[in-house]
């Protein structure tokens, strides 16, 4: 990150704005996002931070403005045509196809990316680069041993693993972590902390996270979202020492 | 549920058994399959005329719920008017046929696919549309679908032939091989023939990308279309699939039957396939053919003893819905890792223990359906009556008493049994949990 040259956009919010009815969630964000950074969101609670993500992933469509992916405007677009064009998100609520078996589970998120559509002429059986890549992203997530369970009996750090798994099997060249290590103990979320490091290789990452400890251990740079409006983007020591940030979150230490 | 869940689990195939043994085994069920299908109209009491007649019937039915179960059980979408498909299918086959009657060359065990062409054409019409929602809207849509089409093929009598319906005739037309179709076994092979492609081609399907997408939009179609898939495209393949395998139950149904009415496309038929595809069980494939035989077999035996056949086929599909949410299919894989277990045929026994005093039970309930049944239906028949073959005069507290009694200490012994049941179930659990644990601790 000393590159002095303008660095390319992997994400690019320009002015995005969201509304419920007639409350504003979304009020003016514009974002940056550099190829190959992890980029955390933070902020207090309701600030819209998983609104953000829904607006970006194509959950919801933005009110106004527009969202720039590798330069090409997706905001309004099904979710499956972002995913398409390379984004990929994961859930804060565990979001898994819970009668499938956790090699299932990620072989039916490796098919599109690697170009089988709706193929009917195939035998899932014998797409050897299918198979193969979701076993690797079995062994990646720690679940090889829990391959033929069904991922609705998991526990609930395998379910979170597995949530990873599902989001990053794919080619997606920006990958979007929804508080990757929600309700999970402190070995729980070291370990989460290791997989999202070595999953993020290559690729950009934005994750929304509550755990202060895990977000300055990852991010490059973090973004505050307060009030559906972002107050400060920089380097995590910059933020820290940051007033305004330290007024949104009076109260609350940002020394985890 | 919870029992069916643990059958999931515990009976996942075991790691590094070799792929070509699952193929080879694969083949041999599929194998088996066909033999079976091969000798069964030769075994006694299936012989007959009634008996391959039968079979046919059980064949259409199996075609027919498999397809329904892709729909409800792998995709996850409840129809209430499947047979849509089915009857226009088997109304595309009986024209063909006609045609066949009147010159046209084309053998006549080719017909079902001029139905699986007519069933896909009006999937994808209607499809195009329904499938755009899943759950209750999807449902409440595949009604209204259903109703309409049935008026139009009340309203459409030239095409239709109304309630009455329109005819052919299956022996006129080539023969290949000296084959005229005519008698029913030649017309069972030909049912049996599509049966087991339709069976295997189903199978296929589920194994291909977009067949493994059905139960991915199925158990959460959101996730679905965050990994790629349109779910509504996905859902759309399926509803398509299962209406090309719909119309082809319906064109054996029009060579079958050489007749077919208004009521093919009818809400009632609509409603036994997912009768017979939920008391088989909507997880697996084999699940609908155990409900369409079942279900068949109630139909047309049950129909012979008692003019309340439908009020028991109603009483068994809710005893399955509220006992065995996991159907027929449900609790025999439930067995699946007691197989080897010493425990199992303790467990057996305990089964035996319990059924007969359940049975005791039953006739008691039946004698009171019965007696009751008649004096609502028939009130001018008298008050003498014949069941179980024994002679009784309904106007006596006797029947009444006896029944009752029947209930009684059927339930009380049957209650007495039930722990034994439990107690052969954990046993056998527990057997078999110690035989998989040094598995599961090796890797």
């Amino acid at each position: 990150m000393t590159a002095t040259a303008p660095k390319p956009r992997a994400l690019e919010l320009k002015d995005l704005r969201m509304r419920f009815g007639a409350t504003p969630v979304i009020r003016g964000v514009s974002l940056d996002v550099y190829e190959g950074e992890r980029h955390a969101i933070i902020g207090p609670n309701g600030a819209g931070k998983s609104t953000l993500f829904n607006l970006i992933s194509g959950r919801f469509a933005p009110t106004s403005g527009s969202i720039l992916l590798g330069g090409a405007p997706i905001e309004g677009r099904d979710p499956f045509q972002i995913y398409r064009r390379g984004l990929a998100r994961s859930f804060q609520v565990t979001n898994i196809f819970p009668r499938l078996s956790v090699f299932e589970n990620i072989r039916c998120s490796v098919l599109w990316s690697l170009g089988y559509r709706y193929s009917f002429g195939r035998n899932v059986a014998k797409l050897r680069d299918a198979n193969a890549r979701a076993d690797e992203v079995l062994e990646q997530i720690g679940l090889a041993a829990r391959r033929d369970a069904r991922a609705g009996v998991l526990t609930y750090a395998e379910q979170r693993a597995l949530e990873i798994g599902i989001t990053i099997a794919g080619k997606a060249r920006v990958i979007l972590l929804d508080e990757p290590t929600a309700g999970m103990s402190r070995a729980e979320a070291a370990r989460a902390v290791a997989l999202i490091r070595s999953i993020s290789a290559g690729r950009t990452l934005v994750m929304v996270e509550h755990d202060m400890g895990v977000v300055f251990d990852l991010a490059d740079r973090i973004s505050v979202l307060v009030y559906g409006e972002i107050i400060a983007t920089d380097a995590p020591a910059r933020i820290r020492e940051n007033a305004a940030v330290q007024a949104a979150y009076l109260g609350t230490s940002l020394h985890a | 549920m919870k029992s069916a869940d643990v059958a999931a689990d515990t009976a996942a195939p075991q790691p590094g058994s070799p792929l070509r043994a699952i193929a080879g085994s694969r083949l041999a069920h599929w194998l088996a399959v066909a033999l079976t299908l091969l000798a069964l109209p030769h075994l006694p009491g299936l012989d007959g005329n009634f008996g391959r007649s039968l079979l046919s019937q059980m064949g259409i039915a199996a075609v027919f719920a498999v397809s329904y179960s892709l729909l409800l059980g792998q995709t996850g979408l409840l129809s209430f008017g499947h047979a849509v498909y089915f009857g226009l299918g088997a109304y595309a086959s009986i024209h063909l046929m006609r045609a066949i009657d009147a010159g046209l060359a084309i053998p006549m065990p080719l017909v079902p696919l001029a139905g699986a062409a007519a069933g896909l054409f009006f999937g994808m019409l209607f499809g195009s549309v329904t499938t755009r929602r899943a759950g209750v809207v999807f449902a409440l849509i595949s009604l209204g679908v259903g109703e309409l089409v049935f008026a139009a093929m009340r309203i459409l009598q030239g095409f239709s032939g109304g309630e009455e319906g329109i005819t052919a005739n299956r022996g006129i037309g080539p023969h290949p091989f000296g084959l005229s179709f005519g008698p029913q076994l030649q017309v069972y092979y030909v049912i049996a023939f599509w049966a087991m492609a339709a069976a295997l081609a189903l199978a296929a399907f589920l194994r291909t990308p977009v067949g493994r997408m059905c139960n991915a939009v199925r158990d959460n179609p959101e996730r679905a279309a965050f990994v790629g898939y349109d779910p509504v495209r996905v859902r759309f393949v399926a509803f398509s699939v299962a209406a090309a395998f719909a119309g082809l139950a319906g064109g054996l149904h029009a060579l079958n039957y050489e007749i077919v009415a208004a009521e093919a496309v009818g809400a009632g038929r609509s409603g036994t396939v997912l009768l017979m595809t939920y008391i088989g069980g909507v997880q697996h494939l084999f699940g609908a053919v155990l409900g369409a035989i079942a279900i068949t077999w109630l139909q047309v035996s049950l129909s012979d003893y008692t003019t309340a056949w439908q009020l028991y086929v109603g009483l068994f599909f809710i005893g399955m819905v509220l006992f065995a949410p996991g159907g027929l299919s449900g609790l025999l894989l439930m067995h699946r890792p007691i197989l080897a277990t010493r425990a199992l045929g303790r467990v057996l026994a305990s089964y035996v223990g319990a059924a007969i005093p359940a049975l005791l039970a039953c006739c008691g309930a039946i004698a009171l359906l019965e007696i009751n049944y008649r004096r609502a239906t028939q009130p001018d028949a008298g008050t003498r009556m014949r069941l179980f073959g024994i002679s009784l005069d309904t106007s006596t507290p006797w029947p009444w008493l006896a029944a009752l009694a029947l209930i009684a200490i059927g339930a009380w012994l049957a209650r007495l049994a039930a722990p034994r049941v439990k107690a052969a179930w954990a046993e056998a659990m527990e057997e078999a949990a110690a035989r998989s644990t040094p598995r599961k601790g090796a890797p």
